[in-house]
């Protein structure tokens, strides 16, 4: 006796939230029937293996049909054919769309191309991470980043809009295409410490203060590219570090400031123009493609790393960052206040998020 | 008659791309009606089109109207080649050609086409000008309402009854015509479903014109079926209920009975009403009083007129001498003689309603059914003796003498079987049946019609125009012993058409009551039920050997008699096992394939109150010498009386203990007495006619005297009980649970097993579909099992044989949540109630001991019965004397005679078995209030727009439903020529049946509706070639759309209504709140 065809269909579609997991995650059918059986669903239930066999199998045509329309959120939404509560269309997409850290982190940044797709073999290898699950997760961050590339307004809204994220996901997804876009690069070792939560948070200041959008919000590709024209002024802060006794005054305003108040003041006021000259020549350099990819390993490079030997606390860190941007306000001789607040509001918010172990 | 139909089409979305190089399309969109197209503009790359076309109006014929169905056809524009056909929308208008349904059907339907699926949707707004048709002699029936619920719709009140309408049409099936050599399957399947939806208009309106004939106004228990005969066409037909309905207007006239999820009272049952006139002089129809004659010789001709076996009826005048209650007789006879008379003139006094007003069903005899092998000969082939009449020879016809020709055969047939379960009521001592329905089961040539009922006897009260009103109807009402109308036997017990064990009634002890209870209707609202009731199924294969035509007809036919007795004994074991005495909503489906025949019944076993507690299973060795051999025996005596108790446990079953003592504890039974059934069939030589009933037994005896029994003791305690939590019943609700909250589930699951051709033996196909049925449900359990507490209702099993070695199950049900604290409260009150009225039976029984001991003894009037009686009375103790008092030895052998002249009869009547059962129902106690619940269900707070509900029940839990928008009807082909890239025959089919339930929805959904009442799969056929990467499916569903309203959006306005309401039938005070 073998079944030839077993199906089950009810007028509300029948999400288990435990198989959908298993789906997401890209396991086979007898994989996660093997993996149901050892959560202990058997005894619980009084089912068999075989009544678990034919319900997962079941779950997984659902979900195989309904992937196609959640390549479209709004179309599951409006679609006729599966009546699912309101509720459940939010979690069948929020899981649908989540992502692992893990696969994240190697992807960030990266080019959404064929190429990277490539890549997913190994990746798939490396975090552990079915190549299944690995492939989904790519061809969401491909396709949010398709339909929102060249879009009008909020990225953040424009995500939700059209994908029907959470507001926590669609600044993920943010996060996510704005790093492509600028394919900033993430995979270095002395990166490897940072976590997504890092980089995304990065990324929401960035593109709120340092984008097209944040002057200007009628433009195409607002949130996505980074203003242009801002890049070219930022080679005006070089007077900064140029201009000797600029620098040197400024180094006496934030000493002056901070005496007493740290307990890294020496190793402060040894590293100053380091420090400074690493910040400013940062800002200095991001006219060029290459080193707005860069900027990342850059910015752990100049300011991160040597505080980190030095063994700032982080309260320290704050303390300096805080009174090394707003001093500059008292530099008579600096004509680019704004532009300076600009570049180093955002900058000391990414600083601190990126000092840590 | 005139009507001007108008169409607008407003949009489309989420069109395919048609065009692969633009990922566009440009579509338009065709409207036809009858022979009229319009076409909308092309809209030019998109694929979400706005076309937004003025209104096309079609001036029609309302006769049209009825038989056709809009046609609405979405195609890419191609300039250079033919036109690209996305897909289709069929709607039928039906809906709005009745005054108080729909007035506009707007919304977006799925695009559908037969090869693809659902393509996008479309935007339609339908409305209908109906002009008033003041011709007699019009050849339409607008107007008349069609309901496929088999009770009386929840905001109607029925002023009359008035009977069995049926009605069929034939056709060619275009899938066998010449042309579908040349044309491509997509034109074949629009080409029949286009038919058929012609054909049920078509069937719908001639239905509807028998009703007007009737001077009704709807027809309610609709079921329409077609049957595929393959090359010798397409029968679409339908049976139903006439009546006449007043709509309620008054929302607070049946506020009480929303609140109750059963089979809602829209009145208030009329025992418990102090003043039974006030709900049948109130409607403003003009009722005409008919006026009855109650002399006795009027009653003698009019039975002897009536019966045309040669049973004849006891005079009931004669009766008050007799054991039956003093009260009771005279007023049977009474009953009986106005019943008939209005259901006299009736051709066959046919309900297909399962659930009555209250005070409609009187008394109930027991099951009756009848099945007829028939040949689809095309051939032309003489009529030959016995098995078929049906010589027509094959032509190719035109459409017209087809249809003239057609029907008249198939009616025949029809007509012969309804002619029969009309004699087997009468046998019962009926006059009416009800819960009847039709069925036919084909393979290749050969056909078996079905059907089955109720027999009953009905209260006239409700039939034919004569309302009866006045003291007439007042002296009837209170002649009526309170809470047991109906658990009597409508026969005389002296001359019982079969052997019954009867004892006096357990609640009112005053009538006889069977021992145990077979119906194919649902549990009356107010029947006294103990404990809660469970899905009971019994399963049987059988082998055949292949043969063609008429050899397969006889072979089919010899098998059949053999067949129904192993289903019966099968039920009535698995009932014993449940330790219940009653079956409710009995369905036997017989199903016929080419090398085998399957058989499953599937009902509700409940424990009556009213009925004497079922006794054990004894088991009986054969060769009882052989000491491990009765070891074994006892081993499995004990485990079945081990899974007795803990069925009783299962299902709270604790009847009160006094009624034990009274009968006496199950004795085993000597086993003669199956054996005297079996001698007493075959004493008459051509008798098919089985005796099921295996009545007058206290133990039921298993003779374990070879494999096979033993196998089917096996399969006894293979049936495993649902997990805790669930329950499972097949009838509209389930015994014992009254507190459904809102949450309901429906859904369709579909199995195809492969049998492994070899070694194919009756015992391994057995334990095939057993397990393929156990697995099933199983499944479901595990399913759904977030639901519990939870019930599995209206639990619908269909068995077909696709091929050689395919089983295809397909079972629509739905699962509604309970709340179980408030089942637990119940289960107390209940208990509580039922203990304390077991103390006041006891005073009675005390008072009228003689009564209860002669209980057994008239019951078996024949021959063989006789020995029993010695049996009966060396057992009982009961000194024979007394008994002689009530058994009148010279009648005897009389009766005795004209019981086998009547079997002899049936017997000519070759080919089919038929099955008879007692029956009895009880009737209200104050308990049966007990389950009344003046409580609503908690509020529903995400109930979003565009949601439809599904349900094959009646009613909605915790809702009310406020209108009925019409019937929904519908017939979908889906085939595929591409069946592995969709998913295999499982992906292929999951997919196809939730596109008919989007396209159900859709229908509702824009006829103004919410949910789908009285949903039934009626056919589900599917074909798989995988070999050629095929398949081919066909699925027809009906349904009534409705509105409901949320009990607690209702709830402000109806608290103090409903409290007043309830006041009279709270009387006991049982209401948990």
């Amino acid at each position: 006796m073998t079944s030839e065809l077993d199906i089950f269909v009810g007028n509300t579609t029948l999400i288990d939230e435990d198989v959908y997991r298993l789906w997401l995650d890209g396991y086979s059918v007898s994989d996660a029937v093997a993996l149901r059986v050892r959560s202990g669903i058997l005894e619980q239930t009084g089912a068999t293996a075989a009544v678990l066999q034919s319900d997962t199998m079941d779950h997984y045509r659902t979900f195989h049909m309904l992937e196609r329309l959640l390549h479209a959120p709004p179309k599951l939404l409006h679609q006729l054919i599966f009546q699912i509560p309101p509720s459940r269309q939010a979690l069948l997409i929020e899981r649908y769309y989540a992502f692992d850290e893990a696969f994240v982190r190697e992807v960030l940044g990266k080019k959404l191309s064929k190429g990277t797709k490539k890549d997913l073999d190994d990746i798939s290898t490396k975090t552990g991470i079915t190549l299944k699950s690995c492939r989904r997760q790519f061809d969401n961050f491909k396709r949010v980043f398709k339909v929102v590339e060249e879009m009008r307004g909020s990225l953040v809204d424009n995500i939700q809009q059209h994908f029907l994220l959470s507001d926590r996901l669609s600044r993920d997804y943010a996060a996510i295409v704005f790093f492509a876009n600028n394919r900033f690069e993430t995979g270095k070792k002395k990166l490897q410490y940072l976590s997504f939560g890092d980089f995304a948070f990065c990324a929401e200041l960035m593109i709120q203060n340092w984008t097209l959008g944040a002057v200007d919000s009628q433009v195409d590709d607002m949130d996505v590219d980074l203003d242009k024209e801002f890049l070219q002024d930022l080679k005006e802060l070089k007077v900064l570090v140029a201009d000797k006794d600029l620098l040197d005054l400024h180094k006496s305003v934030v000493c002056t400031a901070l005496r007493g108040k740290l307990s890294v003041f020496s190793e402060m006021e040894a590293n100053f123009k380091n420090l400074s000259r690493g910040l400013v020549n940062v800002a200095a350099k991001l006219i060029h493609n290459k080193d707005v990819r860069d900027l990342f390993v850059d910015l752990v490079e100049k300011f991160v790393e040597p505080c980190r030997s030095d063994h700032w606390p982080l309260s320290d860190v704050r303390l300096f960052l805080n009174q090394y941007s707003a001093s500059v306000h008292s530099l008579d001789g600096f004509r680019h206040q704004a532009l300076w607040d600009r570049y180093m509001g955002t900058l000391r918010g990414c600083l601190l998020r990126l000092y840590h172990d | 008659m005139p009507g001007k139909l108008k169409v607008k089409i407003v949009a489309g979305r989420h069109l395919p791309v048609m065009d692969r190089a633009s990922d566009l399309t440009d579509a338009f969109v065709e409207v036809k009606f009858g022979n009229t197209t319009f076409k909308t503009d092309v809209y030019l790359k998109s694929l979400n089109p706005q076309w937004n076309s003025e209104w096309f109006k079609f001036e029609v014929d309302d006769e049209d109207l009825q038989d056709e169905p809009l046609q609405i056809t979405v195609l890419d524009h191609d300039t250079y080649s033919a036109n690209d056909a996305i897909g289709k929308v069929y709607i039928d208008i039906d809906p709005l050609l009745y005054s108080e349904a729909a007035t506009v059907i707007s919304g977006w339907f799925p695009i559908y086409d037969t090869i693809h699926g659902i393509r996008g949707e479309i935007n339609v707004i339908v409305k209908v000008d109906l002009f008033n048709d003041l011709n007699r002699f019009r050849q339409s029936s607008c107007g008349v309402k069609f309901f496929c619920t088999t009770s009386i719709p929840k905001c109607y009140r029925a002023v009359i009854i008035h009977g069995f309408v049926e009605e069929l049409v034939v056709n060619e099936d275009p899938e066998y015509q010449w042309i579908d050599r040349i044309r491509t399957p997509r034109a074949s399947n629009e080409a029949r479903q286009r038919l058929i939806s012609l054909m049920s208009g078509e069937l719908q309106r001639k239905i509807g014109l028998k009703v007007l004939e009737m001077r009704g106004n709807a027809v309610v228990g609709y079921l329409q079926c077609f049957d595929l005969e393959g090359e010798s066409g397409l029968v679409v037909r339908a049976i139903g209920t006439a009546c006449t309905l007043d709509k309620l207007s008054s929302p607070a006239a049946f506020l009480p009975a929303c609140n109750s999820p059963c089979k809602e009272m829209k009145e208030i049952p009329f025992n418990e009403d102090p003043n039974p006139n006030t709900h049948s002089s109130g409607p403003s129809t003009p009722l005409k009083n008919q006026t009855y004659s109650f002399s006795p010789s009027k009653s003698y001709s009019r039975q002897s007129s009536s019966s045309d076996t040669d049973l004849s009826l006891t005079p009931k005048t004669g009766m008050g001498s007799g054991s039956a209650g003093k009260e009771g007789g005279p007023f049977k006879a009474l009953l009986r003689q106005q019943t008939q008379s209005a259901l006299e003139q009736r051709e066959f006094p046919f309900f297909t309603l399962t659930a009555f007003p209250p005070g409609f069903l009187v008394h109930v005899g027991g099951v009756v059914s009848a099945r007829s092998v028939k040949l689809l000969d095309r051939i032309h082939n003489p009529a030959f003796v016995g098995i078929m009449g049906n010589t027509r020879s094959y032509k190719l016809l035109d459409w017209n003498s087809f249809n003239a020709d057609e029907p008249e055969t198939r009616d025949a047939w029809w007509a012969e079987i309804r002619q029969e379960i009309k004699s087997h009521a009468k046998a019962l001592g009926c006059h009416a049946v009800v819960g009847y329905s039709e069925s036919t089961s084909i393979c290749e040539e050969v056909c078996i019609l079905s059907a089955s009922g109720t027999a009953a006897v009905l209260n006239p009260r409700f039939l034919q125009d004569g309302t009866v009103e006045g003291c007439l109807e007042q002296r009837l009402e209170e002649n009526l012993p309170v809470g047991c109308g109906f658990c009597h036997i409508p026969y005389d017990e002296l001359n019982m058409p079969f052997p019954a064990h009867l004892t006096y009634c357990y609640n009112c002890r005053k009538q006889k009551v069977p021992d145990v209870l077979f119906t194919t209707i649902d549990l009356p609202t107010d029947a006294t039920v103990i404990g809660k009731g469970c899905l009971i199924q019994a399963r049987l294969c059988r082998l055949k050997k292949k043969a063609q035509a008429e050899a397969n007809a006889t072979a089919i036919s010899n098998l059949l008699p053999f067949m129904e007795y192993e289903v019966h004994t099968q039920l009535m074991n698995k009932l014993k096992l449940k330790g219940m005495n009653a079956l409710f909503g009995l369905r036997i489906q017989i199903t016929v394939g080419e090398n085998m025949l399957m058989g499953l019944a599937s009902a509700t076993g409940v424990y009556l109150a009213a009925l004497p507690t079922p006794g054990g299973i004894q088991i009986a060795g054969k060769t009882p010498n052989d000491s491990s051999y009765e070891q074994h025996i006892s081993h499995m005596q004990k485990k079945i009386n081990d899974t007795i108790a803990k069925n009783k446990e299962l299902y709270e079953i604790n009847p009160p203990e006094t009624s034990e003592e009274v009968i006496g504890s199950p004795i085993p039974e000597p086993r003669q007495r199956s054996r005297l059934l079996r001698s007493q069939s075959e004493s008459s030589d051509e008798v098919i006619e089985l005796d099921l009933s295996h009545g007058k037994k206290d133990a039921f005896v298993l003779e374990i005297d070879d494999t096979d029994a033993m196998e089917d003791v096996h399969s006894l305690l293979t049936d495993v009980p649902p997990p805790s939590g669930f329950y499972s019943c097949n009838t509209e609700i389930m015994p014992g649970i009254n507190n459904w909250t809102s949450e309901i589930q429906m859904f369709t699951s579909v199995r195809v097993i492969r049998l492994s051709s070899l070694n194919l033996t009756n015992q391994a196909l057995n334990k095939n579909f057993n397990d393929l049925c156990e697995n099933l449900l199983k499944s479901l359990y595990f399913k759904l099992r977030s639901m519990i507490p939870c019930c599995l209702c209206h639990v619908n099993f269909t068995v077909s044989l696709p091929e050689d070695e395919l089983i295809q199950v397909t079972v629509t049900a739905v699962a509604i949540t309970f709340d179980k604290n408030q089942a637990l409260q119940t289960t107390k009150t209940h208990i509580e109630k039922s203990l304390q009225r077991a103390s006041t039976d006891n005073e009675e029984l005390l008072q009228f001991p003689l009564e209860l001991c002669s209980d057994s003894l008239p019951s078996h009037p024949f021959p063989p019965a006789k020995e029993h009686l010695e049996s009966a009375s060396s057992n009982s103790g009961i000194p024979a004397a007394q008994r002689a008092t009530s058994v009148d030895y010279s009648s005897f052998a009389d009766r005795c005679s004209s019981w086998i002249e009547l079997i002899k009869l049936k017997a000519q009547t070759i080919r089919r078995g038929s099955i008879k059962t007692t029956v009895t129902v009880e009737k209200a106690s104050p308990m049966g209030e007990g389950n009344f619940r003046n409580r609503s269900a908690p509020p529903c707070a995400n109930s979003t727009v565009g949601v439809v509900k599904m349900t094959p029940l009646s009613f909605i839990p915790g809702a009310k439903i406020t209108k009925y928008l019409g019937i929904i009807n519908m017939f979908f082909i889906r085939e595929t020529t591409s069946l592995r890239e969709e998913g295999g025959v499982s992906g292929f089919l999951h997919a196809f049946i939730a596109e008919v339930f989007a396209m159900v929805r859709a229908h509702v959904a824009a006829l103004g509706g919410n949910a789908v009442v009285s949903y039934i799969m009626k056919q589900c056929v599917f074909m798989e070639n995988p070999n050629k990467n095929q398949a081919q499916c066909l699925i027809n569903v009906s349904g009534d759309a409705v509105v409901f309203v949320r009990e607690s959006d209702l709830e402000v306005a109806s608290t103090q209504q409903a409290a007043a309401t309830c006041q009279p039938l709270c009387t006991g005070g049982e209401v948990t709140t």
